[in-house]
């Protein structure tokens, strides 16, 4: 007679911490946190010890107090008297403008490159491929310190833009001269841009710590409200496609709505452009762009776009080949295949590493330091660490914002990656 | 009337095909002329070519190999090729190369890393071509080939050659019998590496590897008796006790009773490509090893061990590398101990080492989530334990997949030790090169440092990228 039994219960040993599966994962991490909870215990007694030896305390009051060194591309009012707060703003606007123009101009080559380098032209396709694999086998290091040298050691001075007296009556041409129709001038201080100019001042408002152009504002709600009524056009003209089968054309009104309004805004304040001239030594007018930003702008931008290149390249090549011949075979032309077929189902592929690339972009501007650039590293995690010894606060702050920087673009395109995503699968 | 029908009984012979569809009319018809659109990208592609060449050409063909300074060598050029015409100053290059590779390191001792560089290929053989006897053979000869060249030209000692010579001769002996036990220098090689490339006694490299040994032989003596958690926990334990407080005195002590050793050299003489190389292979070496425990962290069930991997590799991707290098030289001050100092490279290495780690856990956890849930299964359905079932089955698998996006974090790894110029070290880009366009013999030259210097750096990150091509060829299963 077969008596079934429960298992004997056995009593608890202090072994089964270790060898009984359902106790050792507990033990393991009771274990980790513990090592974790002690090494955190000593790195915060150092840091209290070290500061307490060095007379020094962990306050981030410094940041109120006055700066006293300039920065050369202040897009927020700034002047040596401002506190280090202001000037870790400006270093971060710095930052933010670097890595917003980089992230958009690599991505416009990186597509072209990527796309060329699949073309069945043999030419085109070689020359992608070394101008890839250039790029990307070279440290970034050196593309900003050559392109900043470049820049700053082979262009002219102003002095050779002048047209002198002598030179008019023998009818020769001076050493340098603008480009663009007279309005860009490269000198070996910086390149010298056309200012846009208005004739009618909206005026500004003061928000305390932040003053708001309403001419900028006005600008922008005019493009967001013209682009809004875009949108409801093509809504409409896929509603009737929908409905009748017939697509209403639409691309005059699209044309009038985006470009009327702001032209009308425009014309309104009266925009006009100030040319740099030569004025004595120097160009006056205009904007003066430093070298070490349009070096730091251009490096970043070649290398990003030939790992952005890569990338497309992968994407398309994932997509399966079925699908282009289908499309063929529904009579659509190569060009009408890849924007409707190919490119929507290979920007699924590519968003992922893309995302990664921005974001290796934006931590890349750091580099900025080596052309003295002057960004949040250059500013807070520079000047002001050395002007006042606080390198625990400052660097801290400053890891903190760039993660706080990296979390937020990571964030905004894995949005943009869901709603690119196939939906049901 | 006669029949006029014909019906031939002949085969016409074949025509040759059209003068389009054949040959290099037809390959360029159809690679560079295959519509409009094509022919106006390759009228481009020919002009952007030509006009790189009338740019390049007579500057690379004017170069200038033997000078003083730059205006001799303009003055060298305009007396050759006519006023105005340009020319590539590489007498620079031929007069500095040594500090570009080098730094500051002391030349009468170069034999030490040019030795230490050709035994790094003969310790990293047997892990990239692992078993293969004739790559083996064929790369200990073109390491003794090397460094029978190399120690000419640096002059070295007599000992040198004996030394390096003498190794690379034992381990081509040992090739041929046994070539797995060849891992045994590359265990040993870190230690070799570090009394080259630093000097100072043998006995400090050789007691540390002692830890080793006694880490090993607790292991052994115990995994019988208790199990083998006990006993690399004890394993562990005693080693650290060994470095800890027996390291120090017995180096002391041995080193008294027979001295034997090499000049010191001091971290800050370091430089150029030895610096990156240096800082570039032991990061790569640490690295993989923590960022694959780091991945099997972020996928544990631990939830615990899991948070903490999770942040620490967030964290560490979320920031520049630049901040954490400046952690190493600013902040490790305030974190370690009160009058802690230790050096600056060993600091420098260690961030990147970790910075390394977290991209590569990155890309490890993409090859763990890429293998079929069923591999997981079937290594459970076995009774394999965790370790057993994540080294037998997991990880050969995961670390196949995941083998270019690995090798693309080593080149992007590499090609980041030029930024520990922002600490004060002297790389071969900003370092050495400051220091050459600050000559006042020198003063403006700048493509010739950096043409010298990317090449160098491309040809490392180039050949990395094919071995990593031939290593996917050699490990694909799938029939495709």
């Amino acid at each position: 007679m077969a008596v079934a039994s429960d298992v004997p219960k056995e009593s608890f040993r202090l072994s089964m911490l270790i060898y009984d599966t359902r106790y050792r994962s507990i033990t393991i991490q009771v274990f980790v946190l513990v090592l974790f909870g002690l090494f955190l215990a000593w790195l915060l007694n150092n840091t209290a010890q070290n500061l307490a030896t060095r007379g020094k305390e962990f306050n981030f009051g410094f940041l109120w107090s006055r700066a006293g060194y300039d920065i050369g591309q202040a897009l927020i009012p700034y002047s040596n008297d401002s506190n280090h707060f202001r000037a870790l703003l400006v270093g971060l606007i710095n930052t933010l403008v670097v890595a917003i123009l980089g992230c958009i101009f690599a991505t416009i080559l990186g597509v072209i490159v990527g796309v060329l380098r699949l073309s069945k032209n043999w030419l085109v396709g070689r020359l992608m491929t070394v101008y890839v694999e250039m790029f990307r086998n070279v440290p970034l290091l050196l593309w900003i310190l050559l392109s900043y040298v470049i820049l700053s050691e082979t262009t002219p001075q102003p002095r050779d833009f002048r047209i002198t007296d002598e030179m008019a009556a023998a009818g020769t041409e001076p050493a340098a001269s603008m480009m663009f129709f007279d309005t860009v001038a490269v000198t070996n201080r910086g390149t010298n841009i056309p200012a846009p100019l208005f004739d009618v001042s909206l005026g500004s408002v003061d928000l305390g710590f932040i003053t708001l152009n309403l001419t900028i504002l006005a600008y922008i709600l005019v493009i967001a409200g013209s682009v809004w009524v875009n949108r409801r056009i093509l809504a409409g003209a896929r509603a009737q496609q929908e409905a009748t089968g017939d697509r209403p054309v639409t691309w005059w009104k699209s044309i009038l709505v985006l470009f009327g309004p702001v032209i009308a805004l425009s014309v309104a304040l009266g925009l006009h452009l100030e040319i740099p001239e030569l004025k004595g030594f120097n160009f006056a007018g205009g904007i003066l762009v430093a070298h070490s930003f349009t070096a730091l702008l251009i490096a970043l931008t070649l290398y990003t776009a030939a790992f952005i290149a890569e990338i497309v390249r992968a994407g398309i090549l994932a997509i399966n080949r079925g699908q282009s011949e289908a499309a063929f075979a529904l009579g659509l032309r190569p060009g009408r295949t890849m924007n409707l077929i190919i490119l929507p189902q290979a920007l699924r592929v590519i968003i992922p590493p893309l995302i990664s690339q921005y974001l290796n972009l934006t931590k890349n501007t750091s580099l900025g330091i080596a052309v003295s650039y002057l960004d949040l590293r250059g500013t807070l995690g520079g000047i002001t660490l050395n002007q006042t010894g606080r390198e625990l606060e400052c660097m801290l702050l400053m890891m903190l914002i760039y993660l706080t920087i990296s979390l937020i673009i990571s964030a905004l395109m894995n949005l943009y990656n869901k709603t690119v995503q196939i939906k049901a699968r | 009337m006669a029949d006029t029908s014909f019906v031939r009984d002949q085969m016409l012979p074949p025509q040759a095909p059209p003068v389009s569809e054949a040959g290099v009319v037809k390959w360029l018809r159809e690679n560079l002329f295959s519509g409009w659109f094509n022919t106006f990208l390759t009228l481009l592609g020919v002009l952007v070519i030509y006009w790189l060449l009338a740019a390049s050409l007579p500057w690379w063909l004017n170069s200038v190999w033997t000078a003083e300074s730059l205006s001799q060598c303009r003055d060298i050029v305009a007396a050759t090729a006519g006023e105005g015409a340009t020319g590539a100053c590489w007498a620079m290059i031929r007069e500095r190369w040594h500090q570009f590779i080098f730094g500051f390191y002391p030349p009468d001792a170069y034999w030490r890393p040019v030795t230490a560089f050709g035994l790094l290929f003969a310790a990293m053989a047997p892990v990239l071509f692992a078993g293969n006897r004739r790559s083996l053979t064929a790369i200990l000869g073109a390491v003794g080939l090397f460094l029978l060249v190399t120690l000419g030209l640096t002059g070295a000692p007599v000992a040198a050659w004996v030394l390096g010579l003498g190794l690379v001769a034992g381990l081509a002996a040992v090739a041929q019998v046994q070539p797995a036990k060849l891992l045994w220098f590359t265990a040993v090689f870190p230690a070799l590496c570090f009394w080259l490339l630093w000097g100072g006694s043998v006995w400090t490299p050789v007691v540390a590897m002692l830890g080793f040994v006694v880490m090993g032989g607790v292991y052994l003596a115990l995994v019988g008796r208790s199990g083998p958690t006990t006993a690399a926990l004890a394993g562990v334990f005693l080693a650290l006790l060994w470095w800890l407080f027996v390291d120090v005195p017995v180096t002391r002590t041995v080193d008294g009773v027979l001295p034997l050793g090499l000049a010191p050299v001091a971290s800050d003489q370091f430089g150029g490509f030895l610096l990156a190389i240096t800082i570039g292979v032991t990061a790569i070496t640490f690295s993989l090893p923590i960022g694959i425990l780091l991945a099997l962290g972020r996928q544990s069930d631990m939830l615990i061990v899991k948070t903490l991997c999770v942040g620490f590799i967030e964290f560490i991707r979320g920031v520049p590398l630049i901040t954490l290098l400046f952690t190493a030289s600013l902040l490790l001050q305030y974190f370690l101990p009160p009058n802690t100092n230790f050096d600056i490279i060993l600091r420098v290495i260690i961030l990147v080492t970790l910075f390394a780690a977290a991209y590569l856990a990155e890309v490890i956890r993409g090859g763990l989530a890429a293998l079929p849930r069923g591999q997981y299964e079937a290594a459970d359905a076995l009774g394999l334990d965790y370790w057993r079932a994540q080294r037998l089955i997991i990880l050969p698998q995961a670390l196949k997949i995941s083998i270019p996006a690995i090798v693309s974090t080593f080149i992007g790894l590499f090609k980041d030790t030029t930024l520990v110029a922002f600490v004060g070290l002297m790389d071969p880009l900003k370092g050495v090169t400051q220091i050459v366009r600050a000559d006042i013999n020198w003063k403006g030259i700048y493509w010739e440092p950096y043409i010298f210097v990317g090449a160098i750096f491309f040809v490392i990150c180039f050949g990395m990228s094919r071995y990593s091509m031939y290593l996917e060829r050699k490990l694909k299963t799938d029939h495709r």
